[in-house]
């Protein structure tokens, strides 16, 4: 059995802080992570491997620093890694970004492609599925659980009210929720290997067969016509040395003031 | 691409065991703006099994016209029918703008679509507008983790689809006798590999509360120390008519349930009043609560974030302030 993981390297957006007297975004200093949710994949994917001895192999779409971040996967334990990366790529949408992995991929044997539901930076939870449509394979989005049957999957679907347990045939793609699973820790071994032993093949756009309309910037549908820090409002009142009973005075006046009572 | 031969705002109606999802109405809501700014109007895309019922409730909300597709293969919610059916409805209708509701159901079948029809799709948006000269939408979401907010085009394709995050559109006013031209349309459903099957529908216990509605939340973080704690929480919700709401850590450490978070992977919340107790402020947890009409903070430590956003903060120790401040809120109530 061969499984893809496709893993997105990410800020990580919890360290991310605003400068109060700017209110700009301080990037500096913010350390890249494996996106929570495709980490969460990959351990997915490692389990089936520890059970069935899968080939598990996996693929990113980003600058060259990237490369840690896979070889971080290699040290947990996957076989193979992929980097797709060539500024022919840069400046895609979800679509774009879609369409460049599944042409990637289309050249390589899987059984099952997990993505993580969403990163953690772009928050849109789309390139999953429409990696799946690309390939022309089902997907079940929003995986909590999934366990091999045969040549199907059963996947625990979440959905806000309800969960379905639900059969895909493979090949198919699934998306998995951080919640899934703790993913384990790289050993030393692993990392020896990674860092010293394997390799990360580089793909450019040389090497992947895709038209050049639909990738890039050009190849993007949306635009991002403006953006801006989230403004913090200004601060009120930091009332210090008060004691309970003081504090408790004073917060009940502002809640009068405000009518809340 | 013809963007001419591309007219009318369409709302992906969802529905779960023939009941609207309260997100739909929102979109219906938002629908009606836009398509008077585009002069033109709105059409509902129902779609299911056995709901053509539901088609008097989306006209009062404020829809023109209701597309029909009822057939079996649409009972439950599965990704392929459904990407099927909204895909038919997108060629034989050619509208310039799609929306959907950003639920587990949206964000999977809104890619989806994107992808098979070629289109943008944006994400969780919380703005939507009308561009005056270009008549583009404008399609606003926050990203990078709730730090930025952006803007965002999709200027030479249609249509122009995006997801939006429940309880950010406000409903129309129910026009009680409003009527609905409605069309029924017939896609073929075929099944394929990328049909699924569904073994068992786990319906989740409903003691359904939603923070989202509370005018007051009583919101507890790290600082509240235990699950015990929560207990001067709930006294101070219930002396002043509010609700207990957490923030991440809480949920972490099993002291609240998930459904009770706000934050950027739970709820965005902006009731009258958010008491922030023992909550740092994680900008995650700021994006989901800063706007809130007014925002008490009790802290140990002075230094915390949140007292950049709140309007009023304490410095103290909120095992001693809290109960002092439940019996004063019931005082003060009863003097009245």
């Amino acid at each position: 059995m061969k499984i893809i993981v496709c893993i997105k390297q990410v800020p990580d957006t919890n360290e991310v802080k605003i400068n109060p007297a700017t209110g700009t975004l301080i990037r500096e200093g913010v350390p890249s992570i494996m996106n929570p949710d495709d980490k969460a994949g990959l351990e997915a994917a490692l389990a089936i491997k520890d059970q069935t001895g899968a080939e598990v192999t996996v693929v990113s779409m980003g600058p060259a620093q990237a490369d840690v971040m896979l070889r971080e996967a290699m040290a947990m334990g996957a076989d193979k890694a992929y980097l797709i990366s060539d500024r022919a790529f840069g400046g895609a949408d979800t679509l774009a970004t879609s369409s460049t992995i599944a042409a990637a991929i289309k050249g390589m044997e899987y059984d099952l492609i997990i993505t993580g539901r969403q990163a953690i930076d772009g928050d849109t939870a789309q390139v999953g599925p429409q990696i799946a449509e690309h390939l022309g394979i089902p997907n079940v989005s929003y995986a909590e659980d999934i366990r091999l049957e045969g040549n199907s999957l059963i996947v625990k679907r979440q959905y806000e009210d309800r969960y379905h347990m639900v059969k895909v045939q493979m090949p198919c793609l699934i998306t998995a929720l951080g919640e899934m699973n703790k993913p384990r820790y790289m050993t030393p071994g692993g990392i020896f290997d990674a860092f010293r032993e394997k390799e990360v093949t580089v793909l450019t756009r040389a090497d992947i067969e895709i038209e050049d309309q639909v990738i890039g910037l050009k190849g993007s549908p949306t635009k991002v016509a403006k953006s801006w820090p989230i403004s913090v409002k200004p601060a009120g009142v930091k009332a210090t040395g008060l004691d309970p009973q003081e504090a408790a005075e004073a917060i009940v006046e502002k809640l009068k003031e405000k009518f809340v009572f | 691409m013809n963007l001419e031969e591309y007219k009318g705002v369409f709302v992906f109606v969802q529905q779960v065991d023939a009941s609207i999802t309260g997100v739909s109405f929102e979109l219906v809501g938002k629908a009606k703006e836009l398509a008077k700014d585009l002069d033109t109007d709105v059409t509902a895309v129902l779609l299911g099994d056995g709901i053509k019922a539901l088609v008097d409730e989306l006209a009062v909300y404020g829809a023109d016209r209701v597309i029909v597709v009822d057939d079996p293969a649409l009972r439950e919610y599965t990704t392929e029918p459904y990407t099927h059916a909204m895909t038919e409805v997108i060629k034989e209708f050619k509208p310039e703008v799609v929306l959907y509701g950003a639920t587990s159901i949206g964000r999977d079948l809104a890619p989806r679509v994107s992808a098979r029809v070629k289109t943008g799709l944006t994400a969780d948006c919380t703005k939507l507008e009308v561009d005056e000269e270009t008549k583009n939408l404008r399609m606003t979401r926050p990203a990078f983790g709730g730090n930025l907010m952006a803007t965002i085009l999709s200027p030479e394709h249609r249509p122009q689809m995006a997801t939006v995050r429940p309880g950010v559109m406000q409903k129309a006013k129910k026009d009680p006798g409003a009527k609905a031209e409605v069309v029924e349309f017939k896609p073929v459903f075929e099944k394929n590999n990328k049909y699924v099957e569904i073994l068992e529908v786990i319906k989740k216990e409903s003691n359904k509360i939603d923070i989202q509605d509370a005018k007051i939340l009583v919101s507890g973080g790290r600082g509240v120390g235990s699950k015990e704690n929560f207990a001067l929480l709930q006294d101070l919700a219930e002396a002043v008519g509010g609700t207990v709401s957490s923030s991440r850590a809480s949920v972490d450490a099993n002291w609240v349930e998930k459904d009770r978070q706000v934050g950027q992977t739970g709820k965005t919340v902006r009731p009258d009043v958010y008491f922030a107790i023992g909550i740092s402020g994680a900008i995650q947890h700021l994006a989901g609560m800063q706007e809130s009409d007014f925002i008490v903070a009790i802290n140990k430590d002075e230094s915390a974030p949140i007292f950049d956003v709140a309007d009023y903060g304490v410095v103290g120790d909120l095992n001693k302030i809290l109960p002092l401040l439940t019996d004063q809120i019931k005082a003060a109530k009863s003097a009245k």
